[in-house]
């Protein structure tokens, strides 16, 4: 039986995917966003190693309190560093009617990942910037990386929810959100996009890891910026 | 029989019997739709609601009791009518001559009475204290009987909060029985009970009961003559939706003034007020804003619902409650719900009339409840935060579908099981004292078989389990033997005439158990098991602090290595009690409640291996200890899950606390979502939850600045308390509660 590192369960998640879910958040990240709130779960040696058969059985446990709409949201760190572990997973739980997300940032595609994706029902695609220099800049990756995710996604007709953390001076303006309804436009397994507040509790996380929080330096938005950002994607 | 006041009304054995049930479903239509048809406040209502909130404010300022009539012993007749504002109300009656003017009720103790005066400035009046000088009261029986063991268990407090000096309560009378028959009905069948019992032979079972129906039958005249001094006659059955109301509320504010029950439950009353509503809205006699204003009334006068309290009662049941409980929704036997459109207009109440604690609107939850109704009660609790669930479909197997919840979370079948409340002992306590040997350390007192404190370094899983046995053994024994004192007494001093009076005469009795420090025993086992304790002696040899070394399973994680210790240890204590008989073969049940009094039965333990520290507080109920939960929410509500309703008859009581981030990102999808938490739960057979939608920031704000915060109320433990009521002691412990967080 395959394992893989998991750095913790939530058994109510609902803010990552519909309905209430169980979110295993996997150990290990292979990027560095600038703006992290999790790097905790950057390091591939931490964490502790379950079978995937144990991760179902967690999940299985809860599975009276998914409803119609909710199931297992797989997040991490980065799910994709262990796709054939996550493949297992969602394997089993397509096995046992368990509907299947997974939250992810789309910097990898390969076959092992390509097969994840046809027992995925719902992904959450963080979409960071809309400006390759932003990317390269606070997440050390290219735009087209996603990109080329995405498209694969739309290719695949697999539903998928475009996230975005909303992050002062970097893309709470007016042309970031245009562009991600162009982009939303253009792909239509795109159902919808989400506009997320940045946030500090992380700071203690880095504290005590020794580490600077890169982005501590910037402010949280507002409630009203918030509020006016998701006025523009709200459909008419 | 037929009846004038019936006519519309379908037949059936009802009318040949007292049979509320049987009315119900001959003549109930359910609601399957959703809330839109509600109506508002009218401007009477929200008048009328202006008055009583300023009379709270006044409460409020003087001290928590705005007057007490210290001349009059409260009972049926006593007072002249009271009103708050005689032109504008729909509903009569107070429970004394003015509104939260408190009466004194000396039938359970004349010194709870006196020092009740005595802790809001008033002295009994010598009327009162000469009319009581020769008479024996509920509490002077008891003590009589007590044995210098039930004394010691109840001054070392590993027994304690026994109505052994206050109305035991829990008791409901099936008020509707008024309404549907009215008066002189249900006394002449009352005669022919008491003719029937003559034919039999006169043991003394019967006797008494010979004379509890004498009782009763003078007590239901009563009831017609307080009527009459509002210038109601209820002898017939009422006619209409507004007499249906009025003659209901009569016979539970009648219940009220002659008894000061800890709990006072009003039944289910929504469903069986709805047929007569959707009579008089056939016919024209009635609007839904007419309806609506009724229920709006009747509600008003509930809440403001008194009893003179003393501050140790307080300290059990903090927030000055009353627990007028009301269930609504449940299922019906053959598969149609109980819900109606009254059962919503009673959880509109929270938005006509505002939040509050009372009455405790209790949802009956089932799986195959209507998802409209679902949606609703998910909203008014995220808005509201007032009001409890409990499991229609494991309760509704035992009770049938018209049983009602008396105080938190205790089902009874409506007018024909009654229940001998017992509060409950302190597990925690007890395993100190099992592992001294029979010597509790924090009260000084040698207690139960007495053996050899338990030696080593390390505690020994198995020694442990050993002894505690033991321990348990004895306490069930001896814990059943003082409830039967207490019952004894109080059927023979203070019986229940009213509410009696509106139970079958042949009526199943239940005597309820309860435990504390549950989930304190469950991860101290654990600890023992999993990790190393090992014991600290003081300087006379005794153990009195714990050295916990190395992590175990905590309760409240979802792990079954502890859960079933928990789950067992819930097992062990009901078989053991069963095994001692009670008094009028009451059957035997158990709960897992504590109501506020988690925080006094802290205070009063020492320190315990799972590392709670002496004196703090235990968790309420069968939560787990604050803060243990590593899980997450739903993992919590697992491990309270696996606990077993046929072992715990009496309910198991767990308060959830959850805000509103963590819920959803939208009120459709808080909604939605705690719809689900609620089916799962249930799904899993747990018994019951509170829910409460906040912040704790919020709870810290209302704090330290109380008068921001006047109406602000919470689900503590199977009943909802106004934050303010709660002593500072037991605000922090809500406070310091486990809250589920969005990550």
């Amino acid at each position: 039986m395959i394992k893989g590192r998991i750095h913790s369960f939530q058994s109510l998640g609902t803010l990552d995917g519909p309905g209430v879910r169980f979110v295993a958040f996997f150990q290990g990240c292979n990027l560095r966003c600038k703006c992290c709130h999790n790097p905790d779960t950057w390091d591939m040696t931490e964490g502790n190693e379950y079978s995937a058969s144990e991760v179902i059985e967690k999940a299985l446990r809860f599975r009276e309190y998914f409803g119609n709409k909710g199931g297992m949201t797989l997040s991490g760190g980065e799910p994709l560093m262990q796709s054939d572990f996550a493949c297992e997973i969602f394997r089993l739980a397509k096995e046992n009617n368990i509907n299947t997300c997974l939250d992810t940032s789309g910097s990898i595609l390969n076959d092992s990942v390509k097969k994840l994706l046809k027992l995925t029902d719902i992904v959450l695609l963080d979409y960071k910037y809309t400006s390759d220099e932003q990317y390269i800049e606070n997440v050390g990756c290219e735009r087209q990386k996603v990109d080329a995710f995405l498209s694969y996604l739309n290719e695949q007709k697999i539903p998928t929810v475009i996230r975005q953390v909303i992050i002062p001076t970097l893309n709470d303006n007016a042309e970031n959100i245009k562009r991600l309804i162009e982009l939303k436009r253009t792909n239509s397994c795109i159902e919808k996009i989400e506009l997320l507040p940045f946030r500090k509790i992380c700071e203690s996380k880095y504290g005590n890891m020794g580490i600077p929080f890169p982005f501590a330096h910037i402010d949280t938005p507002s409630k009203e910026k918030m509020e006016e950002l998701n006025g523009m994607i709200k459909e008419p | 029989m037929e009846h004038n006041n019936w006519k519309g009304f379908k037949s059936g054995t009802w009318q040949d019997e007292i049979n509320v049930r049987d009315f119900i479903q001959q003549n109930y239509k359910e609601y399957k739709g959703d809330a839109a048809f509600l109506s508002g406040a009218t401007s009477r209502t929200t008048a009328l609601m202006d008055k009583v909130n300023s009379l709270f404010a006044l409460e409020r300022k003087k001290g928590g009791v705005l007057d007490v009539d210290t001349e009059t012993v409260s009972s049926l007749t006593s007072y002249a009518p009271g009103y708050i504002d005689k032109e504008n109300e729909l509903i009569f009656g107070m429970q004394t001559d003015a509104p939260l003017k408190r009466g004194v009720n000396p039938f359970g103790g004349i010194r709870m009475a006196r020092q009740a005066c005595a802790a809001y400035g008033y002295r009994l009046s010598d009327t009162v204290e000469d009319e009581f000088r020769f008479r024996t009261t509920h509490n002077d029986g008891v003590f009589r009987a007590y044995t210098e063991e039930m004394r010691l268990a109840r001054k070392s407090h590993v027994i304690t909060g026994l109505p052994d000096a206050y109305g035991r309560g829990r008791i409901i009378g099936d008020y509707r029985r008024v309404a549907l028959y009215g008066i002189d009905h249900l006394i002449s069948e009352k005669k022919k009970d008491k003719a029937a019992l003559a034919e039999k032979a006169f043991t003394a079972d019967n006797v008494r009961l010979s004379e509890e129906l004498f009782q009763q039958i003078t007590f239901l005249g009563f009831l017609k003559e307080m009527a009459a001094m509002y210038g109601f006659d209820i002898s017939e059955p009422a006619a209409n939706a507004k007499e249906a109301i009025q003659w209901t509320y009569f016979a539970y504010l009648a219940a009220i003034k002659e008894q000061n029950g800890a709990a006072m439950s009003l039944g289910r009353v929504s469903t069986f007020l709805d047929i007569y509503i959707e009579r008089d809205i056939e016919n024209g006699l009635l609007t839904e804003e007419g309806a609506q204003e009724l229920m709006d009334d009747f509600v008003m006068k509930l809440r403001i619902a008194r009893h003179l309290r003393t501050p140790e009662y307080n300290e059990l049941f903090g927030g000055d409650p009353m627990w007028i409980t009301e269930a609504v929704g449940g299922m019906g036997e053959d598969g149609r719900t109980l819900v109606t459109k009254n059962s919503f207009r009673m959880l509109n109440t929270l938005y006509t009339l505002g939040e509050s604690s009372e009455p405790n609107l209790t949802v009956l939850w089932s799986a195959s409840l209507p998802e409209n109704f679902k949606k609703f009660c998910a909203k008014v609790s995220a808005d509201t935060d007032s009001i409890q669930y409990e499991n229609d479909d494991i309760m509704r197997p035992h009770h049938g579908d018209d049983y009602a919840i008396a105080c938190c979370v205790s089902a009874m079948s409506v007018g024909k099981q009654m229940q001998f409340f017992g509060a409950r002992c302190n597990l925690a306590k007890l395993l100190l004292i099992a592992i001294n040997g029979g010597f509790d350390t924090t009260s000084g007192i040698h207690i139960g078989p007495q053996m050899p404190i338990l030696d080593g370094d390390k505690l020994d899983f198995n020694t442990v389990m050993e002894r505690y046995n033991i321990y348990i053994e004895w306490l069930a024994k001896l814990y059943v033997n003082t409830m039967n004192v207490i019952h004894y007494m109080h059927d023979k001093y203070a019986y229940e005439k009213t509410q009696m009076a509106l139970h079958d005469t042949e009526v199943e009795r239940l005597m309820a158990f309860g435990v504390a420090g549950f989930s304190v025993v469950a991860d101290s086992l654990s600890a023992i098991k999993y990790a190393n304790v090992k014991p600290v002696k003081d300087e006379l040899g005794y153990i009195t602090e714990f050295k916990t070394e190395g992590n175990f399973p905590k309760y409240g994680n979802d792990d079954d290595r502890v859960d079933f210790i928990a789950r067992d240890l819930a097992h062990k204590v009901i078989t053991e009690l069963r095994k001692t008989p009670t008094y009028r073969n009451a059957i035997h049940t158990l709960s897992v409640l504590t109501i506020t009094s988690n925080v006094m039965y802290g205070k009063h333990t020492g320190a315990t291996p799972d590392g709670r520290a002496a004196g703090t507080p235990f968790a309420p109920g069968a939560n787990p200890m604050h803060n243990r939960e590593e899980n997450g929410a739903l993992a919590s509500l697992n491990s309270v899950a696996k606990i077993s309703y046929e072992d715990c008859r009496d309910g198991i009581s767990n308060t959830f606390s959850i805000t509103p981030d963590a819920l959803g990102k939208t009120e459709d999808e808080r909604t939605n979502n705690l719809v689900s938490i609620l089916d799962g739960y249930f799904a899993k057979k747990a018994h019951h939850i509170n829910v409460n939608v906040l912040n704790r920031e919020t709870l810290i704000k209302a704090y330290e600045n109380p008068e921001d915060y006047p109406n602000l109320t919470i689900r503590v433990s199977g009943y909802a308390v106004n934050f303010n009521k709660l002593s500072r002691e037991q605000q922090r412990e809500v406070i310091s509660r486990t809250f589920h967080e969005a990550l």
